[in-house]
């Protein structure tokens, strides 16, 4: 992980010298009326009084309760609510007639139980009214960064500086009086340690203190619900016993976008189907005897679907861009990555031997003053003119909830004629009016861009990658690619969950399916985000993307956060440091569109019970969440820097005005 | 008159900068210092002086890097027009002939891997191209099971294990191949090919010392390549080779700071086909005091009584090996690799092994098959004999009989290797090319005989790579992968077609 240097004292000042500079330095990751932050440095008031609402919300916090209580309707006891069951006969009370004419029957039992199941995995529909389409409007811009009084921030320091000066001195002591715990860290009958002193520092110390919250182990399916095996450690953490008893909870944590994790359904009962016809696995790679007819139809598919000539799927997305970059990219060639691209990525740009360099993330000022650079000065002491330029960005960040602003790269891309690889793992499925991605999403021709790769981990709930790009290209791969001579092929069923999710979303199969799960995906999207800004929050990321980082900042509050969600019932995903910079540790929820807006209200109602009890709620309002008619008022006065007001919204009025506002330009 | 002037007030400034600079603790040492340099000499005095101010100016100067000096300063123009002039390559280079041959050769099978499988030409042709040794994929039972897990977990984990990808199946697979092997645990991976790439770098990084066989495969090299360790290489299963390169490391090291030291090397080899000398190695990685990686994704579930790998076959236990690496795709019919080996090591691997850490736990229903497989080798090793006797079937068609190839596998290697005997190389004087494209021509000349056999792959060549700067290929090869799935009599019907098939394609060419 490259480390980024962050300062958040420091005001973000780019230096203009490129052509993207026309635009007029627009603030990136802006800052925010300082004025307004001193005042609210220690912990920000609300200016609204809560009284007049707390029996409002008492109410909301009641109704979620009970749903705590019994989060699936798995645990509804058919028999203590058994429904009476009506006929006409009852109705008319006639004697005996030969028919009784049913009006109604309650779901026998075993249908009940199958129903429960499904909605445990997906959520049904509230109301029609939650649905939305994710599509690009207006000028793309870098979303704001919202930033936490210092007080937040220095205090953030400190108890890193705290934990770092405590784990030297117990490893100081303890390496002299302890030394049998400390043995794996010395050398031994004369071999090294395994893993050095310093590296292993930040597990041991840091890590170590929230293990609880990672690895959570599951059964089931991780769909609307996920099912959490008890577990409890007496060591600090260091091993885990299982209880033997479960804890299903809501899953806000989970790939699981479009909400195909299910078990039942027309993608199970195909992927059903395949095994007993294809059986469980080829046996081979792709290139020997692993590529069957069914592999064929599914790169056809994907190939269809992401709108590219051809495509190619591989077992698992990671060495997808592990084995590709080195087949396209090499000595001489250049490969110009963002800064926060993913480990796999730069697992194949390591194996390629290329030349790497990297730009801040998602700055396309940066990466057109590092094209010019490199263009101009050619390679390293010769100065011979690079062979190729490829570079590679994703579509969708997977710990910032931004995406790439793929005009601005086509239109980089058209005047220093680089070659552009957008990794779409999260944004497949995920984004666009039609689930295609980022090209979709931005209403861009999908030919613009040379290598469109994704992973079928996330939205489509099977396993594995894909490369699609023009046939020649595919072709090149075929026969080139390490992945194809070597790694395992796509099992069958696994194929087939791909086939079948992706004929749902284009609405081949089961017509209307595909559409609704888009539309309640970016509902879902746009709305939690809305409502958690509004609430106080800060949140990172673009406004269609399923992807929400809350930010905790402090390190302690990362463990409180996952332990108070779980007392909730809801498992959320924490990551700190190393996966994002220091001070930034954040709360990570991926909407799916297996919640309805119930589960998104569940969400909010925790997220503000938390937010309160943690102090959470700093956002200053730079980043939206503002009421709309004060948006709209402040819009004609922009001229003299407007004071933005921090939101501080009720937990009612957030619910209340959500999902108008919602499909409205969100602020 | 000035000057005596400005003389007065430099010898009174000096005089109070004298008297201030006597207060100070360790003056007396730098008087001194500068009272025996001067010796009289005022002109010393000043090239010392100048010497010290130079000093402090140079390290006081901004941190020079070496990459500004070197480029050249260009104006906004001539950017603009260099960026005009640049043509890139495009993103490929056009296919070479026999790369497009390939890609149209590739077969292609209608329905599942089976010992005879359809492909979309309509014929049935006997598969001895998949690693379907034990033809588990026809097993109706783990069918059975396979859909039990899929009407419980759906098909994808849709999250990487650390994020709530770990399902409870997983952890009984970890636990079942730990108890299979006897290590203290096991993590899997969700691809065997990603698995030891991931591995080797998670715990050899640079400074770091490797001592690898010089036939490992492909996805070794890769690891080794990310680790940025110091290689050395030694022959091919050469223990007195190993012993000499170990020697060595020794010697030069001996001054140095302590690192790490790994031999790694393969259990059966994926290139050669033959098995490692475990026992012998042990010794040597003890003696020496080197740690060992297994790659023992061709051996587990092949060899010794239950399929535990050369651990077994060779009777070593197997926590004497610190890591070994396996294969739950292929043979054993599920998919995913695994690293066996102590706790620490299985603990330090789910946070710091790309592979695991950055990407999605396997499927669910994949990791059941293979606990079931795992299961069935241990409860009914006479699985294992089948496929013995249909390998030594196959082997006395075609090792002593063919009088052009030799076979490089172990007896017990369902893999069998084949060859060309080095004096038919050089009778022909076949290049590297050559060898291959005969190769290709006896797996044509099989399939029109309804036998669909494999080569040994070739390590595809880097972008702007030399040919001849690529240190190492395997050496060309016929792969032929026996399966239990096929009677004993079928199997000799398939080795004799393709050793005449050898023999038609090696005879006709001069
Ligand atoms: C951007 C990106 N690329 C690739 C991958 C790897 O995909 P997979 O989980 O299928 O190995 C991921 C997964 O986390 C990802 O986020």
């Amino acid at each position: 992980m490259p480390t980024r240097s962050i300062n958040p004292f420091a005001t973000s000042t780019s230096p203009s010298s490129t052509a993207m500079n026309e635009k007029k330095d627009q603030p990136r990751r802006s800052s925010f009326a300082k004025g307004n932050k001193f005042t609210s440095l220690f912990g920000g008031g609300s200016p609204r009084t809560r009284s007049e609402a707390a029996a409002l919300q008492a109410a909301i916090v009641a109704q979620q309760q009970a749903l705590l209580n019994s989060p699936s309707p798995q645990q509804i006891n058919t028999a203590t609510i058994s429904l009476p069951t009506i006929n006409l006969t009852t109705a008319t009370g006639e004697k005996m007639p030969s028919e009784p004419k049913t009006l109604f029957q309650p779901p026998s039992p075993e249908e009940a139980r199958r129903i429960a199941k499904a909605s445990a995995q997906f959520g049904p529909l509230g109301s029609q009214s939650h649905r939305y389409t994710s599509r690009f409007t207006g000028e793309f811009a870098d979303p704001i960064e919202d930033e936490p009084p210092y007080y937040f921030l220095i205090t953030t320091y400190i108890s890193y500086l705290i934990l770092i000066v405590f784990g030297h001195v117990r490893d100081f002591f303890g390496k002299r009086f302890r030394k049998a715990h400390y043995s794996h860290l010395a050398e031994k009958d004369g071999y090294a340690p395994l893993n050095s002193d310093f590296d292993n520092f930040y597990t041991r110390r840091l890590k170590m203190r929230l293990n609880d919250c990672f690895a959570r182990p599951i059964m089931g399916v991780p769909g609307r619900y996920i099912t959490l095996l008890d577990r409890k450690s007496d060591d600090g953490n260091n091993t885990f016993k299982l209880l033997g008893s479960t804890t299903e909870t809501l899953n806000m944590s989970s790939y699981n976008y479009l909400g195909f994790a299910q078990s039942e359904g027309p993608c199970a009962d195909a992927a059903e189907a395949t095994v007993k016809k294809h059986g469980i696995t080829y046996t081979s790679p792709r290139s020997d005897a692993g590529t069957s007819e069914l592999s064929l139809e599914v790169e056809d598919l994907v190939a269809k679907f992401v709108g590219k000539p051809a495509s190619m799927v591989f077992s698992m997305g990671f060495v997808t861009n592990a084995t590709t970059f080195p087949s396209l990219v090499g000595k001489g060639c250049l490969l110009i990555s963002d800064e926060l691209n993913h480990s796999s990525i730069r697992f194949g740009a390591r194996l390629s031997g290329a030349m790497i360099e990297m730009f801040k993330h998602n700055d396309m000022r940066a990466l057109e003053r590092k094209l010019r650079e490199v263009i101009s000065q050619g390679q390293p002491r010769t100065h011979r003119p690079w062979k190729k330029i490829l570079v590679a960005v994703e579509g969708l960040y997977s710990m910032e909830g931004t995406m790439c602003d793929l005009p601005a790269l086509i239109a980089l891309k058209k005047k220093y004629k680089f070659h552009l690889y957008v990794d779409e793992a999260h944004s497949v499925g995920a984004l666009g009016p039609r689930g295609r991605g980022v090209c979709d999403y931005f209403n861009i021709d999908p030919s613009e861009v040379d290598i469109l790769m994704g992973t079928l981990t996330k939205s489509f709930g099977a396993n594995g990658g894909y490369i699609a790009a023009d046939k020649h290209i595919i072709d090149k791969l075929r026969a080139q690619n390490a992945a194809m001579l070597f790694a395992e092929s796509p099992s069958p069923p696994v194929l087939m969950q791909i086939a079948s999710s992706l004929r749902i979303i284009s609405g081949e199969l089961v017509p209307g399916q595909g559409e609704e799960r888009l539309q309640r995906l970016a509902f879902n999207s746009r709305y939690l985000r809305l409502g958690l800004k509004r609430l106080g929050f800060i949140i990172y990321g673009h406004d269609d993307s399923p992807i929400i980082p809350l930010m905790l900042y402090h390190p302690a509050k990362m463990p409180a956060f996952s332990h108070e969600m779980l007392k909730r019932k809801i498992s959320v995903v924490v990551v700190g440091y190393p996966a994002t910079p220091l001070v930034s540790s954040r709360a990570r929820f991926c909407v799916s569109a297996a919640h309805n807006k119930d589960d998104l209200d569940r969400m909010l109602a925790a997220c503000d019970e938390i937010g309160d009890l943690l102090q959470l709620k700093f956002s200053s309002g730079v980043a939206g969440g503002a009421e709309p008619e004060e948006w709209a008022s402040q819009g004609k006065e922009t001229s003299e820097k407007a004071i933005v007001k921090a939101p501080r919204w009720r937990l009612t009025d957030v619910i209340k005005r959500g999902v108008e506002d919602t499909k409205v330009q969100l602020r | 008159m000035d000057l005596h002037e400005a003389q007065g007030t430099v010898v009174r400034l000096f005089n109070d900068a004298n008297a201030q600079f006597h207060k100070m603790p360790g003056s007396a040492i730098i008087m001194r210092y500068i009272k025996s340099s001067y010796q009289n000499d005022p002109v010393r005095s000043a090239i010392e002086l100048f010497l010290f101010l130079f000093a402090v100016r140079y390290l006081l100067a901004p941190t020079y890097s070496t990459q500004k000096n070197k480029q050249v300063s260009l104006t906004e123009e001539e950017i603009d027009e260099l960026v005009d002039d640049w043509t890139p390559e495009p993103l490929v280079a056009p296919p070479t002939p026999f790369e497009e041959l390939e890609n149209e050769k590739r077969p292609v099978i209608v329905g599942p891997t089976a010992p005879k499988s359809k492909l979309t030409n309509g014929r049935t042709v006997t598969n001895l191209a998949s690693y379907n040794a034990y033809n588990f994929v026809a097993n109706e039972t783990l069918k059975e099971k396979a859909i039990q897990t899929l009407r419980t977990y759906g098909v994808g984990p849709c999250g990487p294990p650390g994020f709530y990808g770990t399902q409870d199946v997983h952890m009984k697979t970890e636990a079942d191949v730990a108890a299979h092997l006897g290590t203290a645990a096991c993590i899997i991976y969700a691809q065997t090919f990603s698995t030891i790439s991931s591995v080797i770098p998670s715990f050899l990084k640079r400074g770091d010392i490797i001592v690898a066989d010089k036939s490992v495969n492909f996805a070794i090299r890769k690891g080794i390549q990310i680790s940025r360790s110091t290689v050395r290489w030694y022959e091919h299963n050469d223990m007195e080779d190993l012993e000499r390169v170990l020697q060595k490391v020794t010697k030069e090291q001996a001054k140095k700071p302590l690192t790490r030291r790994f031999i790694i090397t393969e259990g059966m080899f994926e290139n050669v086909g033959d098995v490692v000398d475990l026992p012998r190695l042990v010794e040597l990685k003890l003696k020496y005091k080197f740690r060992l990686i297994l790659d023992e994704s061709w051996s587990y579930g092949i060899l010794g009584r239950t399929g535990r790998g050369v651990t077994e076959a060779q009777n070593v236990d197997a926590r004497e090996v610190d890591m070994i690496i396996g294969s739950l795709s292929g043979s054993l019919c599920g998919a995913g690799g695994f690293c066996a080996a102590s706790e620490e090591v299985v603990e330090h691997q789910r946070i710091s092994s790309a592979s695991y850490t950055y990407s999605a736990a396997l499927p669910a229903l994949l990791a059941t098959t293979a606990s079931e497989t795992i299961a069935i080798l241990q409860e009914q090793p006479e699985v294992l004999n089948a496929l013995r006797e249909n390998i030594k079937a196959m082997r006395a068609q075609l090792d002593p009989r063919s009088d052009w190839v030799q076979c490089t596998s172990s007896v017990e290697n369902p893999v069998m290797i084949l060859r060309l005997k080095p004096e038919v190389v050089a009778s022909k004087n076949l290049a590297y090319q050559d060898q291959q494209q005969l190769f290709q021509d006896v797996m044509d000349e099989c399939l029109a005989n309804g036998v669909l056999v494999t080569r040994v792959r070739s390590i595809p060549l880097g972008i702007g790579e030399n040919p001849r700067d690529q240190s190492w290929q395997p050496t060309p090869a016929l792969k032929v992968c026996v399966t239990s799935g096929l009677s004993k009599k079928e199997t000799e019907k398939a080795g004799i077609t393709i050793r005449h098939a050898i023999t038609k394609i090696v005879t006709r060419r001069k």
